[in-house]
């Protein structure tokens, strides 16, 4: 009997997580955000790479709750929410660049930042009385209002961030993975940690969009992460990010089309199962390929 | 040295003073670097050794005086001026393999992406097999030992034929093996090109047969000459200010600090110069 119980409310919870009734017509009625989730996918994927290098990670998530802080108060000031994220995402960036130049300082500063930041999203939401979907849907993220004029900002922000990271690729490269000798070849150190940061803030600004800010590493670290357990170089960590962090985000809208549930569930759980996989696969590379490193170790040794 | 002396000096300070707040590095000083010439640093910790790195890669300033890099003020990103940095732990997720740390030294500065991906390999290829890297070249840098990666970054500054090359305590934390190896690199490309070499270091031993002339600053104060003349009790004593014993043995230095004060001081410069006098036997 208990165990009746048990698998009615087991199939009761999978029908709520996977609903494919209807299918066809619901990708059709949201395809413009399948093409938000794949345009932040390739933001995701170049992004991260950088956010990796630099070891920002930390910083991502401070600029998205700023960011959540940002759009709150134009929710309560009546102004688009979108431009309201845009605007704290790059406020908070340029604090974090200008305020903490070395690495060390710069993680102080965005734990200093982000509970603010966080508190005044809150103050903002419980002064709001609109629909209440709207303030879980910032830090949750949504799906199902993603308008034309939306998805072309979209667009408009991922070809901007792509052709500044390009312009800025070598030289951000060399400052990241080793700013000694960069300063040394008179590389603006300066410069273009702030220009990286500014495109920072655009890249979550967008991603809050549909991922929530809560869940924004998901979609700006966790690709690039899992890329990175399984190559070093750099064309082919680049190619792997892009890849991943379209099945988490893509995947994560086909899936959480149907059901009742907030998109980021499904976007992170991906992700991470992208990121347990690449872990094995690296860990056991490093183990057996003569890129490794530890294969004439491992034979010395068996 | 007669006959170099018409041709434009290597790097030239003219009256060059530096302090930090009350601390001053050094005054007063005068110096001039022939083409060629195998110039190492001495000091102990806080003396101004790395600080005069600096002042020669153009990211320091003096608070007076002048220095000439090959013929020019001294600037950032002097395509003369190739730099080797002290090794630092590297994280192991860091993108970057072998190769890709070199090729940073051939176009990381420049702006956009790389567009001639032909020539820039080879170049990685030839600058990896003239530092004995071939091997390691796709391992991700973070793998790499100590040694692995000072034999990369001398590779990495020889990368555009530099005419001077700075380095910082480019020896420090390798094993004995690797700073002989590693050194012996550094003086390849000083003879083979003429280059000029700039060694900061805690410890000449590991170089001693290469140095031309050494600087050794201290206490605010400095002696240029060659090793026989500065790597004297005499004059170290002058330089700290404190009775200071000089021991040479089988062409190697044991600088020891004659009172207690000036062993303190000096504890740093000990701390290298003794461990390596013993274990120089084995070699």
């Amino acid at each position: 009997m208990n165990s009746l119980v048990l698998g009615v409310t087991a199939s009761d919870l999978l029908s709520r997580i996977f609903v494919f009734d209807r299918y066809g017509e619901l990708v059709d009625l949201l395809s413009q955000s399948i093409w938000a989730g794949a345009v932040l996918g390739v933001i995701g994927g170049f992004v991260g790479m950088f956010i990796m290098m630099r070891d920002h990670a930390f910083a991502v998530h401070g600029i998205a709750e700023i960011s959540f802080a940002g759009a709150a108060l134009f929710l309560l000031l009546g102004f688009n929410v979108v431009t309201g994220s845009l605007v704290g995402s790059i406020v908070a960036a340029l604090l974090i660049g200008l305020l903490g130049v070395q690495r060390a300082e710069s993680n102080s500063v965005i734990g200093v930042l982000m509970p603010f930041g966080l508190g005044l999203g809150i103050l903002f939401l419980s002064l709001y009385e609109g629909r209440s979907a709207n303030k879980f849907s910032l830090l949750t993220g949504q799906i199902v209002s993603i308008s034309d004029s939306q998805l072309s900002t979209m667009m408009i922000g991922a070809v901007v961030i792509i052709a500044a990271l390009v312009a800025l690729w070598r030289p951000l490269t060399f400052a990241s993975v080793d700013p000694d000798v960069a300063r040394a070849k008179g590389v603006p150190l300066g410069f273009l940690s702030l220009a990286f940061m500014v495109i920072l803030g655009i890249a979550v600004a967008l991603s809050v969009q549909v991922v929530g800010s809560l869940l924004v590493l998901a979609l700006l670290v966790t690709p690039a992460a899992s890329a990175l357990q399984v190559t070093a170089s750099p064309l082919k960590a680049l190619i792997f990010s892009v890849i991943f962090a379209e099945l988490a985000i893509v995947g994560g809208i086909m899936l959480a089309l149907a059901g009742t549930l907030p998109i980021s569930p499904y976007v992170t759980t991906i992700s991470f199962i992208i990121y347990i996989i690449c872990r094995i696969t690296g860990g056991y590379k490093r183990r057996n390929s003569a890129s490794g490193r530890h294969l004439g170790a491992v034979k010395v040794a068996s | 040295m007669t006959h170099v002396q018409h041709a434009p000096a290597s790097i030239e300070i003219a009256n060059g003073a530096l302090s930090f707040g009350q601390r001053d590095l050094w005054q007063d000083l005068n110096l001039r670097v022939e083409q060629g010439e195998y110039f190492a640093v001495l000091g102990p910790n806080g003396s101004g050794k790395s600080t005069f790195l600096k002042v020669v890669l153009g990211l320091t300033h003096m608070n007076s005086g002048q220095i000439s890099v090959l013929g020019a003020p001294a600037r950032a990103g002097n395509p003369g001026v190739g730099y080797v940095p002290q090794q630092k732990s590297i994280s192991q997720n860091t993108p970057m393999r072998a190769r890709d740390l070199v090729g940073l030294g051939i176009d990381g500065h420049k702006w956009g992406i790389r567009l001639n991906t032909r020539s820039y390999r080879s170049k990685v290829d030839e600058l990896l097999e003239a530092v004995g890297a071939t091997e390691y070249a796709n391992v991700p840098v973070g793998l790499l030992s100590g040694g692995e990666q000072q034999r990369l970054r001398i590779a990495q500054a020889l990368a555009n034929d530099p005419q001077i090359l700075l380095a910082d305590e480019a020896l420090l934390s390798l094993d004995l093996h690797h700073q002989y190896a590693v050194s012996d690199l550094i003086h390849q490309y000083n003879k083979r090109h003429n280059a000029t070499v700039v060694f900061v270091t805690h410890e000449i031993n590991p170089i001693i047969d290469h140095v031309d002339r050494v600087l050794y600053l201290a206490n605010g104060r400095f002696t240029v000459g060659t090793v026989e003349q500065v790597m004297t009790s005499e004059v170290l004593s002058d330089l700290y200010q404190t009775h200071v014993e000089v021991i040479r043995s089988n062409g190697r230095y044991i600088v020891v600090g004659g009172d207690q004060n000036a062993e303190h001081e000096m504890r740093q410069g000990l701390e290298h110069a003794l461990p390596a006098d013993p274990a120089k036997g084995h070699h």
